[in-house]
């Protein structure tokens, strides 16, 4: 499991809401590194340091991936804020990343 | 040197059965052992309850734990679905069976490409957890259209294919296709994939729903080809596999009651067990009643009986035999008589042979009634109709059943029938029964067309009704038509009134010819005495004469000796003609007196 967590800086005013995202990856699959990347841009773009990313590697903790119910990789889950929200693919395409996680 | 071959069988270990009655018979077997199979149809053609089945199957009969991979529905919504069946999958599902839930809900927001390694290495996990020996991927389909790409859609079958392969299960696949396969791109390709490619049908013929299976592809093994008809019923789904081409049926001598005694007198005693005997007739001519008869006659040998009807319910069918005296609701609490009412049009003639298939297996009966087979007809067309109606006395045959069919033939005439459902051909008795119509009656005629090895009757009966059953008169025949009802009471009074007036004619002769006979006798007694006493006075006159001769001569003498006659001899005797008369004893009496004078 790889746990990400960005360092707080006061100095970034843009969103004060702390996001926590979980990332569901399959090992180093191609769409998978892809999809570790579009997020790195997006949430470096987007949400500052107000996020918490927690990576976890299917193939590594296929159990705890059945318990949280995902189904294919790569796979983002927003816990927080409400609602839930779910993305599925190498989050290629920014803005409906944008549009489901409800920062755009 | 020579070698000797062995069967073509294929080893046991090759394959596994699915349970599904009937496929594991087309397939020699059932799926191939570690392998994966394809099932493809259309949608509502059975895909799911083939597969879910077959897990059911395994997991119950073999606890070989399963997982349902389920791309289409929610485990919820599968569960619910199966609750139609005897399958018990809830508390299955706790156990031997993991439901994954692979159906991407509509908020799911899909951002760019994903693949299944992720979703492998959780079935994987759960494989180790649970001891899986299969795998359903069901709806492989709705997943594949989500890839977007064929080139993606090519790369996740093949992951599939590779796991399967690094890590043996017994597979199933099922991928919806509308219409023909030309929609998606891959299922060629997939299908090359396979090892096993079975192809689920349905199709609608006359308003009637068809279902099929056919399995068109079995790397290694024999199949049977062909569409083959499917039926669902209490326990899933059943495929009704075709019956031999040979045709073994033994050929019992016992003899079965063909209801009553007076029907089995016709037929040389009863029907052969395990004959089917077919009754045909217009509406209304107690098809039912006799068909009723014989099934009651077989509850009280206390054999198994299964009385199937078409169109019309078991409960009237019971109510309505009560009437004229047939009692099956006894039969039926002691579970020694089954009935099963069948709507024709709901499904296909043969999902009907298959539920009736199954309803034999179920029930094992002895005896068996179709009442009326013609209904199938209704089933999904005639030619359809005619093959199931065949199939299915093969059928019963095959299980030695003795079977009493029915069918409404449209004429009086039963070359009709033999037009219809062409089933004649293979019962072996033929009862016809039909309406004369005379002087403003309708009477019920019974005739025995044909009884196969066999003495029966060749005469027309009538046949009647009444609150202690069905029963057989004789009927007359005038002037070359047969009189019943009214007309063969009148001929009965007649003839009973001509018989009357014989007797008495004939007493009367009697007595006359007694009276005769008596006269004569008495004539001939007198007649006796009469000649008695003739012969008595004959006697009486002869021994006179021969005293009064006796006596004359002496005179003469006596009278020669006074008067001194000459002692010269007679000149002339008497002459003959006159010698013994009185006269002529007068007459010398007078001559010799004169002579001497």
């Amino acid at each position: 499991m790889i746990r990400k967590r960005a360092k707080r800086q006061s100095a970034v005013p843009a969103v004060t809401t702390l996001v926590v995202l979980r990332l569901y990856i399959a090992d180093s699959a191609p769409n998978s590194a892809r999809a570790i990347a579009n997020l790195a841009a997006i949430c470096k773009e987007h949400l500052g340091d107000q996020f918490e990313l927690e990576i976890i590697d299917v193939l590594e903790y296929p159990q705890r991936a059945l318990a949280d119910g995902i189904i294919v990789t790569p796979s983002l889950t927003k816990i927080s804020p409400s609602p839930l929200a779910r993305i599925v693919g190498n989050l290629s395409d920014t803005n409906s990343v944008l549009h489901a996680l409800g920062i755009a | 040197m020579r070698v000797t071959k062995p069967a073509a069988t294929p080893p046991a270990r090759a394959k596994v059965a699915t349970g599904i009655p009937g496929f594991d018979e087309l397939s020699y077997g059932g799926l191939k052992l570690n392998r994966t199979s394809l099932l493809m149809g259309g949608p509502g053609s059975g895909k799911t309850v083939f597969a879910l089945q077959t897990l059911v199957n395994a997991a119950r009969e073999r606890n070989e734990p399963g997982i349902f991979v389920a791309f289409e529905e929610t485990t919820r919504q599968l569960i619910a679905d199966a609750a139609g069946f005897d399958w018990r999958l809830a508390p299955l599902a706790k156990s031997k069976l993991f439901f994954f839930e692979a159906h991407l809900s509509p908020e799911v927001v899909q951002s760019g490409e994903f693949d299944l390694r992720g979703m492998l290495a959780m079935l994987k996990a759960k494989k180790e957890e649970i001891g899986a020996r299969w795998i359903v991927f069901d709806g492989i389909d709705v997943l594949l259209t989500l890839l977007q790409s064929p080139i993606s859609e090519m790369r996740e079958i093949y992951r599939i294919r590779d796991w399967l392969a690094d890590d043996p299960m017994n597979a199933i696949v099922t991928a919806k296709v509308e219409g023909s396969m030309s929609a998606a791109v891959n299922y060629d390709f997939m299908q090359f994939m396979m090892d096993c490619v079975i192809r689920l049908s349905r199709r609608v013929e006359q308003g009637v729903s068809l279902h099929r299976l056919q399995i068109t592809k079995y790397r290694g093994s024999d199949f049977v080809a062909g569409e083959h008809p499917v039926s669902f019923g209490q326990s899933g789904m059943e495929i009704g596999a075709p019956e031999p081409p040979e045709i073994k049926h033994a050929a019992p001598t016992e003899r079965v009651s063909a209801g009553f005694e007076r029907l089995d007198r016709m037929l040389g005693g009863g029907l052969f067990r395990g004959s089917s005997t077919l009754i045909t007739g217009v509406p209304g001519t107690s098809k039912t009643t006799l068909a009723g008869k014989f099934a009651e006659a077989a509850c009280l040998r206390g054999e198994r009986t299964l009385f199937v009807s078409f169109d019309e319910g078991a409960d009237p069918i019971v109510r309505n035999l009560s009437s004229v005296g047939i009692e099956l609701e006894p039969h039926l609490k002691s579970g020694t008589l089954r009935m099963y009412s069948g709507r024709t049009e709901s499904i296909g003639a043969e999902d009907h042979l298959v539920k009736l298939k199954s309803l034999i297996r179920e029930h094992r009966p002895r005896c068996m009634v179709i009442d009326p087979i013609s209904a199938l007809a209704k089933a999904g067309g005639l030619s359809l109709a005619r093959a199931v109606a065949n199939r299915l006395v093969y059928m019963v045959k095959d299980e030695g059943v003795t079977i009493l069919i029915t069918a409404i033939s449209e004429g009086d005439d039963p070359q009709t029938e033999a037009t219809e459902l062409q089933i004649s051909t293979v019962a072996d008795t033929w009862i016809h029964l039909s309406y004369i119509v005379r002087s403003g009656e309708r009477n019920r005629a019974l005739t025995i067309i044909k009884s196969r090895g066999t003495w029966h009757s060749n005469q027309v009966r009538e046949l009647l009704l009444s609150n202690a059953g069905p029963m057989l008169a004789d009927v007359y025949t005038a002037g070359g038509e047969v009189l019943m009802g009214t007309l063969r009471w009148e001929k009965e009074q007649e003839g009973k009134t001509k018989t009357t007036l014989r007797q008495v004619e004939f007493d009367q002769k009697r007595v006359d010819l007694e009276l005769a006979e008596a006269d004569t006798h008495a004539r001939i007694t007198a007649l006796q005495l009469s000649l008695e006493r003739q012969r008595v006075e004959l006697a009486q006159l002869s021994s006179d004469n021969r005293e009064t001769l006796v006596s004359s001569s002496q005179r003469e003498q006596e009278l020669g000796r006074i008067r001194s006659a000459d002692p010269e001899p007679r000149a002339s005797p008497p002459p003959p003609a006159r010698g013994n008369g009185a006269n002529g004893s007068a007459k010398a009496k007078a001559s010799g007196p004169r002579s001497a004078r």
